[in-house]
């Protein structure tokens, strides 16, 4: 698991760190004393796992769970168990650690997250189709209200990740599907497609211009991962 | 008054003795700065400000195995939070304690 750990107290950040040395599963990314910079990498990059610690000025962790999209696991770090209750509202929170962390309690948490993160990925590649039905020719039926829209598939230009639904931009229409980018990723042919980051894939035949972490589809600018760069710029047919 | 000590920090380095130092030194750095935070904020009567200081400050004071003194920063901060100073003396004299303590190391 690909991890980053966000508290604004640097013995905080050590003794995490440290913990997690102790596992061969976890690696630890980047380590960031505040939300803020820690938005930006995760714009870039695609995290397996959080621990954030809610209690930091100007901007604190509940503050910037709310504002992540498509939030990956989270695993709180605290000196106030008041938070609990409000934590716990959030589908990505995994557990709740009280500081002094003690390492027996970390390792309950890293095992909870573990299956969590191995079960979203089962679930990510699994060959359910779920709302998103086969392909005829260059199209795609997607199921919203029972009923079975057919999109064209070239006319697609982005797919964008919100919680447990996809938004899918074409054209002409906006469509919101109850699925994941994962499914959809595999149903749309691979040379006209590219996931650019955790949260979105796009046509590269509508790109407009791209700059140095972002391209610009329409009037949407879409950020790219720093480890989906390589791949983009393979693509493109560049002079 | 019950004394600052090393327990936790020997009980969760697993013997990694370069670590304790690391997080030793870490706590020698950052301490000074968040009292000097409390003491500006608790002066101006920012007791908000001042209550996030001790907040912070009470994760140091766990870290040095002050386990009553624990108890006494979490009250401080709910004090603050509300702008009664009930228990100030109580908490700047943990401080002063931690601070000699670090001195030592």
């Amino acid at each position: 698991m690909n991890c980053i750990i966000i508290d604004d107290e640097a013995a905080s950040r050590a003794i995490i760190s440290h913990f997690c040395s102790s596992f061969n599963n976890i690696s630890v990314i980047e380590e960031f004393p505040n939300a803020i910079q820690a938005i930006k990498f995760l714009n870039q990059n695609e995290i397996d796992l959080i621990f954030l610690d809610i209690h930091m000025p100007d901007f604190n962790g509940i503050d910037f769970i709310q504002t992540l999209k498509n939030p990956p696991k989270i695993v709180l770090t605290t000196s106030d168990a008041n938070f609990a209750i409000q934590a716990f509202e959030y589908d990505c929170i995994v557990d709740y650690l009280v500081k002094p962390i003690a390492p027996e309690r970390f390792s309950k948490a890293i095992t909870k997250a573990n299956n969590l993160v191995s079960k979203s990925n089962l679930e990510d590649t699994s060959s359910s189709t779920e709302n998103i039905e086969t392909i005829s020719g260059n199209d795609l039926y997607v199921n919203i209200d029972r009923r079975l829209i057919k999109i064209d598939i070239p006319s697609i230009y982005l797919v964008e990740a919100k919680g447990d639904y996809i938004q899918i931009k074409t054209e002409n229409k906006n469509y919101t599907v109850h699925s994941t980018l994962k499914k959809i990723e595999d149903k749309l042919p691979i040379d006209l497609f590219l996931k650019v980051h955790r949260s979105f894939i796009i046509n590269i035949k509508k790109i407009i211009d791209i700059e140095d972490n972002s391209v610009l589809i329409k009037k949407d600018v879409i950020p790219v991962s720093r480890s989906n760069r390589p791949e983009l710029m393979k693509r493109l047919n560049l002079l | 008054m019950e004394q600052p000590n090393l327990s936790y920090i020997n009980s969760m380095s697993g013997g990694d003795e370069r670590f304790e130092e690391k997080l030793i030194m870490i706590i020698k750095d950052e301490f000074p700065i968040e009292k000097k935070d409390y003491y500006h904020n608790y002066k101006s009567n920012n007791f908000k400000l001042a209550a996030g200081n001790v907040h912070k400050l009470k994760h140091k004071i766990s870290i040095l195995g002050l386990e009553k003194s624990y108890e006494i920063a979490v009250a401080f901060e709910n004090n603050l939070l509300k702008g009664n100073t009930n228990l100030s003396q109580e908490f700047e004299s943990i401080l002063i304690n931690i601070t000699n303590y670090l001195k030592k190391l």
